[in-house]
């Protein structure tokens, strides 16, 4: 190496998507069943990258190079363990198919990488599996997260991602499940629960009950991959993913818009719209469109409708919100929550005034779930305040910080508290 | 201008695939640092096993041949005027972070 090589650079996240990509590969060599080995292997593989990369410097392909020491590492495993009355059928087919041929660097051929990746996304949200492993075992093995940062994204314990992880791999042995992607009916209903893990995923990285900035995003553009993952695959291509990739996309596109310099939350109306990302704008209005050809309305497809809505309006005041309202109207009658009768309330008040949307408040069905739920109070905290109820407002304002942790939410209670006494001085004035 | 070398020993291997890049990331910094003021001539990491044959019957036994954190894990060559430079130069190594050492020794000069 002489002293003019430059240095190869690395990607972002390169090691972590490195190991999602590797494990989901080594998975189709061991078996869903034998994971564990699965993620030495791959460990292994990541230290040895690191080890040699940190003294000798990146080698141009590092993909390449590491794929070349897991499969070495696995054939060492397979050699010297006894591991092979173990392994899962497939491998076992590949390797009676071509005596000649190598198996295992059949695997890392890019559309075979692909495919195990979308075999680990089914297997991750497979319906025998409780809710949060899925999602904790989808940041794990797709993510590469480790479990801190698991611990930290869902905001719980090292212990209980441990024990969600435990509980999938349990399952994975005790129901014999296969890795692989369902075909005919059990895909379609198995893609829709991909796509719960993946909304979930976000909306935890969107939520402002995650403190930490850099996960949020971290999380949310681990959603977006996989759905990409999603749709660019011909067996999970359809309308609905490419709705729910349009809904992410554009979501994301405020990302850097929602706080100040000093990490306080901005609203919607106070954001800075030329700090909107045009580019992720533009690829949700992409998809969005790409999600028209279907012959079925997804709640994604209502959602992503209603998100563009906010994203091409030139400001607050000109959103089309009558237009949001038929959404939030056909949302709430297609996935019927109180959550969204919320928002649907809020599009009401824009169009006929505060006093409406409080009585669209009042009349949500299950309103008392949403007891505790701060947004309920912060909503009508603000409408009480623009109808210039000061009092009520402050009311529900408080309300609304006793249903909070965050603190970045308390800060914006506390401003719109103060809101309330510019306005009951002012009417003091009067 | 002489030549020192660098031995790199023991140093925190992260699990988590994240703070991996991190680490990577630190190591290119510095020897980024290094190539730009043209101190650095190589380097290369030694792997982790090997075999070591002892005096006097040359008997070979496998690796390990001294404890984990003892182990060589890799070396540099480096350009420096004194030993002093060449040690400033090993004070910004990441490896201290993980609790390493860097053993810094000047290469013999074989024709003075």
């Amino acid at each position: 190496m002489s002293d003019a090589a430059s240095i190869h650079s690395l990607v972002d996240h390169f090691f972590r998507h490195q190991s999602g990509k590797l494990v989901a590969v080594m998975t189709r060599v061991f078996g869903l069943q034998n994971l564990e080995l699965v993620e030495d292997v791959v460990q292994g593989a990541l230290v040895q990258a690191l080890e040699a990369w940190k003294i000798h410097g990146v080698p141009e392909d590092p993909a390449a190079w590491m794929y070349r020491v897991a499969r070495n590492k696995a054939l060492d495993v397979i050699r010297h363990r006894d591991v092979a009355d173990r392994l899962n059928p497939e491998w076992t087919r590949l390797v009676g198919r071509d005596e000649g041929a190598d198996p295992l660097s059949l695997l890392f051929l890019s559309h075979e990488i692909a495919d195990s990746q979308l075999r680990m996304i089914f297997t991750c949200c497979h319906p025998q599996l409780p809710e949060e492993s899925q999602i904790a075992l989808t940041l794990k093995t797709l993510c590469g997260f480790s479990t801190p940062e698991i611990a930290r994204a869902l905001l719980t314990t090292e212990a209980n991602v441990k024990k969600r992880i435990a509980r999938a791999k349990r399952k994975f042995i005790d129901e014999e499940i296969q890795f692989e992607v369902p075909s005919g009916d059990a895909l379609k209903a198995r893609l829709g629960s991909v796509h719960t893990v993946l909304y979930l995923l976000f909306n935890e990285g969107y939520s402002s009950s995650q403190p930490y900035e850099l996960i949020r995003r971290d999380l949310c553009e681990e959603a977006i991959r996989l759905c990409l993952l999603l749709f660019d695959h011909p067996a999970s291509t359809n309308s609905e993913t490419a709705a729910l990739l349009a809904l992410m996309l554009l979501h994301a596109s405020r990302f850097d818009a929602r706080l100040d310099e000093s990490g306080n939350i901005l609203l919607l109306e106070e954001q800075d719209r030329g700090r909107w990302n045009q580019n992720l704008i533009e690829r949700g209005i992409y998809y969005l469109n790409e999600s028209a050809s279907g012959d079925h309305i997804s709640r994604y497809h209502l959602e992503a409708a209603i998100a563009a809505h906010h994203s091409i309006a030139a400001g607050f005041a000109e959103t089309n919100w009558a237009a949001i309202l038929l959404l939030y109207d056909d949302l709430t009658q297609l996935h019927p929550s109180p959550i969204h009768e919320l928002n649907r309330a809020i599009a009401v008040a824009q169009v006929s005034g505060p006093d409406a949307g409080i009585a669209a408040i009042q009349r949500i069905r299950g309103l008392e779930s949403l007891d505790d739920y701060h947004l309920l109070h912060a909503t009508l905290g603000e409408l009480h305040r623009r109808a210039g109820r000061a009092e009520e407002a402050r009311r529900c304002f408080r309300r609304a910080m006793e249903c909070t942790v965050s603190m970045s939410e308390q800060r914006l209670l506390e401003r719109k508290l103060h809101d309330c006494d510019v306005l009951a001085d002012s009417a003091k004035r009067i | 201008m002489s030549n020192f070398m660098f031995l790199f020993r023991g140093g925190e291997t992260p699990t988590s695939p994240e703070r991996m890049q991190a680490q990577m990331q630190k190591w290119m910094n510095w020897i980024q640092r290094l190539r730009n003021d043209g101190k650095y001539i190589a380097g290369d990491p030694l792997q982790g096993t090997g075999k070591v044959l002892r005096s006097p019957n040359k008997v070979i036994t496998d690796g390990p041949f001294a404890e984990g954190k003892e182990i060589v894990g890799g070396y540099f060559l480096v350009r420096a005027e004194t030993i002093d430079e060449a040690a400033d130069m090993a004070k910004d190594c990441p490896i201290f972070e993980g609790g390493g050492s860097v053993e810094v020794r000047p290469v013999q000069v074989i024709n003075p």
